[in-house]
C-alpha cells in the first residue's frame, strides 16, 4: 500500500517535473538578454541630457572640464536681456497657441468621438493629423512662402498661427483618449433624465473631459515651447523665440551660457510632459467606472 | 437652436488646418514652377526651371550641362534615412517587445520613459551629442585621460554623427507604435505555436512578425518621413559639410535666396512622404486582410 503510495507521489513528482519543463519554453514574457538591452538603450537615451544638466552646473568656461558647481551661468543667462525678451516671445506664443489650438482640438475630439459617423470622417481625421506626419522642414517653409504670398507679416501674429497649427493634433490626441475611455454612457443617462445637450455638456461631459484637456493643453504648450524650425522660418527680427536664439548661441560655438539655458529649457519640457502624462493616465476609479460603461466604436 | 454633438465640431481644426497648412502646400508647389527674384520670393513667368536645376547647371554661354550634386545631396539623404529607420528598428523591435512582456506597472514606467525624449526640444537634444562627440568632448576628453589617443578622434562633424543623432531623435517614433501592436497580439497565438513545436526563431517569424507588421509599417513612416527632411542633426553634427536635402532647402530660403528650387525640393520630400504613406496603408491594409 505504502509502495502504491509511493508509485503514486512519483509518478505525480515526475509529471509535475514534466510539466515544469515544459513550461519553462512555454514562458514567451522570459527572454533572456532583452532586458539589458533595453536597459543600454534607455542609458542611450537618457546619458545625453544628464551630461548635459551635470555641465550646466561647471563652474569652469570650458565646458567639458569640470572644475567645481556654480550657479553662475544661469545667472548670467538670466541677466542676459536678449535671451528674456527671446523667453518672452516663447512664452507668449506658447499661452496664445496653447489657448486656441485646444479650443479647437476640444470641439474636434468631440466631433471624432461623438459626433457619430459622417461622410469624410476618415479624410477629416487623415487632414487633422497631418501636422504630425509632415516633415517639420516642409511645414516650415510652406508657412513662410503662404504668409509671403499673402503679405501677412505681423511678427508674433504669425508665429502664434503657424504653431496653432502644428499643436492641434498633440492638444487633441489626449482629449480624444480621454473620451474614448469614458464612454458615451453618463451623456446616455443624462439624456434619459431630460438634460438638455448644452446642460448635458456642461455639467456632464466637460467636467469628465477635463484631464484629457489640461493634459492636451500642457502637451500643446510644451510642443509650441519646443518648436525651433518652423519658428527659425517664420519669425522676424523683433519675434526671435527662445528656441531660435539658442541655435544662434550655438551656432557660435559651445558656451556655458548655452549649456545653462539648454538645461533650462530641457528640465521645464520634461517637467510639464510628465504632469501631463500623470493628470491624462485614467485613475483606477475612472478605468472601473469606464469598463461598466458601453463603449463607444473607436475607430481611429 | 438646440445645441448637438456632431461631425460639425471638428469644422474649425479641419478649417485651420486646410487653410494654413494644405493651401500653403498648394502654394508652394505653384511657387516651384516660378522664376526666383534675386531678393527673395518669386516673379513669372511659369516654368520648371527650378526642377531642371535639380540636374543641370546653367552654363557661361547658357547652355545646359549635367550636375550631379543636388542628387548626390539628395541619394545622401534617401540613404542615411533609410538606414536610420533600419537602425530604429532594430532597436527599437527589442525594446518594444521586452516592454510588452512586463508587468502593468512597468510597462507604464518604461512607456513613459521612451515617450518623454520625445517632448524634449529636439535642438537641445541634437547639442547634447556635441558635448560628448567633439574633439573637447566627454568621450575624447575620456580617452585622453586614460592615455588611449594623444590627439582626439574625428567623432564629430560626420555621416556617422548625423545618424547617430538621427537614431536618438526618431527611435521612440518606431518603438512607439510596435508596441501597440505588440500590445493587442493575442498570447494564445504564441502558446499555441509553441504547442505546434515553433522554436523562438519560428515564433518570430511565423507570428509575432506578421502580425505587427502594421504597427513597423507605421513607425517606418513615422522615423522616415522626419528623417528624410532633418535639418538640425546634419547642420549641428555634420557641421554643415555633409548636405543633406533639409539643409538645402532652407538654405534656399537664407542665404542662397532661391525659393522655386527650395519649393521643388519641399515637393519632392512631400512626394516621397506620400509614397511612404501608400505603402504604410497598403501594408496594413494587407495583413488585416489575411488576419
Amino acid at each position: 500500500m505504502s509502495a502504491a503510495t509511493n508509485a503514486s507521489h512519483a509518478i505525480h513528482a515526475k509529471s509535475a517535473e514534466a510539466k515544469r519543463r515544459r513550461r519553462r519554453p512555454f514562458d514567451w514574457r522570459h527572454n533572456p538578454g532583452f532586458g539589458p538591452f533595453t536597459l543600454l538603450v534607455m542609458l542611450f537615451l537618457y546619458t545625453p541630457l544628464v551630461v548635459l544638466v551635470i555641465f550646466a552646473f561647471n563652474a569652469n568656461r570650458l565646458v567639458t572640464i569640470w572644475s567645481g558647481f556654480s550657479f553662475k551661468w544661469f545667472v548670467s543667462v538670466a541677466n542676459n536681456g536678449d535671451i528674456r525678451h527671446a523667453a518672452y516671445i516663447s512664452v507668449l506664443v506658447g499661452v496664445l497657441a496653447t489657448i486656441c489650438s485646444t479650443a479647437i482640438a476640444i470641439a474636434a475630439a468631440l466631433g471624432f468621438e461623438r459626433g457619430g459617423w459622417f461622410r469624410g470622417r476618415g479624410s477629416a481625421i487623415g487632414l487633422v493629423t497631418m501636422p504630425l506626419v509632415v516633415p517639420e522642414i516642409v511645414t516650415a517653409i510652406t508657412t513662410l512662402i503662404f504668409f509671403s504670398a499673402i503679405g501677412f507679416h505681423s511678427g508674433v501674429l504669425n508665429l502664434v498661427i503657424a504653431h496653432t497649427v502644428f499643436c492641434i493634433p498633440f492638444a487633441m490626441l489626449p482629449i480624444q483618449a480621454r473620451l474614448n475611455t469614458l464612454g458615451a454612457g453618463y451623456e446616455e443617462a443624462a439624456r434619459d433624465l431630460y438634460g438638455s445637450e448644452w446642460r448635458i455638456f456642461l455639467r456632464i461631459t466637460l467636467p469628465l473631459m477635463s484631464p484629457g484637456i489640461m493634459a492636451g493643453a500642457i502637451l500643446a504648450f510644451v510642443t509650441s515651447l519646443d518648436d525651433f524650425l518652423i519658428s527659425f522660418m517664420v519669425s522676424s527680427a523683433g519675434s526671435t523665440t527662445l528656441p531660435v536664439y539658442v541655435y544662434g548661441m550655438m551656432r557660435l560655438g559651445v558656451t556655458p551660457e548655452v549649456n545653462a539655458i539648454s538645461a533650462v529649457l530641457l528640465v521645464i519640457s520634461a517637467a510639464l510632459a510628465l504632469v501631463a502624462f500623470i493628470i491624462s493616465r485614467p485613475s483606477e476609479a475612472a478605468t472601473a467606472a469606464a469598463a461598466g460603461t458601453p463603449q463607444t466604436a473607436a475607430t481611429l | 437652436m438646440r445645441f448637438r454633438t456632431t461631425g460639425f465640431l471638428l469644422l474649425p481644426a479641419v478649417a485651420v488646418i486646410f487653410i494654413f497648412m494644405a493651401i500653403p502646400m498648394l502654394i508652394s508647389l505653384t511657387y516651384s514652377f516660378l522664376t526666383a527674384n534675386t531678393y527673395g520670393g518669386v516673379t513669372g513667368p511659369l516654368s520648371v526651371g527650378a526642377y531642371i536645376q535639380l540636374l543641370y547647371d546653367q552654363d557661361f554661354d547658357g547652355s545646359l550641362v549635367f550636375m550631379p550634386d543636388y542628387i548626390w545631396i539628395i541619394l545622401r539623404s534617401v540613404y542615411l534615412a533609410v538606414f536610420t529607420t533600419i537602425l530604429s528598428l532594430a532597436v527599437g523591435f527589442p525594446v518594444a517587445w521586452y516592454i510588452v512582456c512586463q508587468s502593468a506597472n512597468r510597462r507604464k514606467v518604461l512607456l513613459t520613459l521612451v515617450t518623454l525624449p520625445f517632448w524634449i526640444n529636439t535642438l537641445i537634444r541634437t547639442y547634447c551629442w556635441i558635448l560628448i562627440l567633439r574633439d573637447e568632448g566627454l568621450i575624447n576628453n575620456f580617452l585622453k585621460w586614460t592615455g588611449l589617443i594623444t590627439h582626439p578622434l574625428p567623432l564629430l562633424y560626420n555621416q556617422g554623427a548625423i545618424l547617430l543623432g538621427l537614431v536618438y531623435t526618431f527611435l521612440p517614433f518606431m518603438v512607439l507604435p510596435i508596441y501597440a501592436t505588440l500590445e493587442r497580439l493575442d498570447p494564445r497565438l504564441i502558446e499555441a505555436a509553441y504547442d505546434l513545436y515553433a522554436n523562438r526563431v519560428q515564433l518570430f517569424r511565423r507570428v509575432v512578425w506578421p502580425l505587427t507588421k502594421p504597427g513597423v509599417a507605421a513607425g517606418t513612416v513615422l522615423v522616415f518621413a522626419p528623417a528624410l527632411g532633418a535639418f538640425l542633426q546634419p547642420d549641428l553634427l555634420g557641421g554643415g559639410k555633409q548636405l543633406l536635402i533639409g539643409s538645402l532647402i532652407e538654405m534656399q530660403f537664407t542665404s542662397s535666396r532661391n525659393w522655386p528650387f527650395g519649393a521643388a525640393l519641399a515637393t519632392l520630400v512631400t512626394l516621397a512622404v506620400v509614397a511612404a504613406l501608400v505603402w504604410q496603408n497598403r501594408r496594413g491594409k494587407s495583413v488585416e486582410a489575411q488576419a
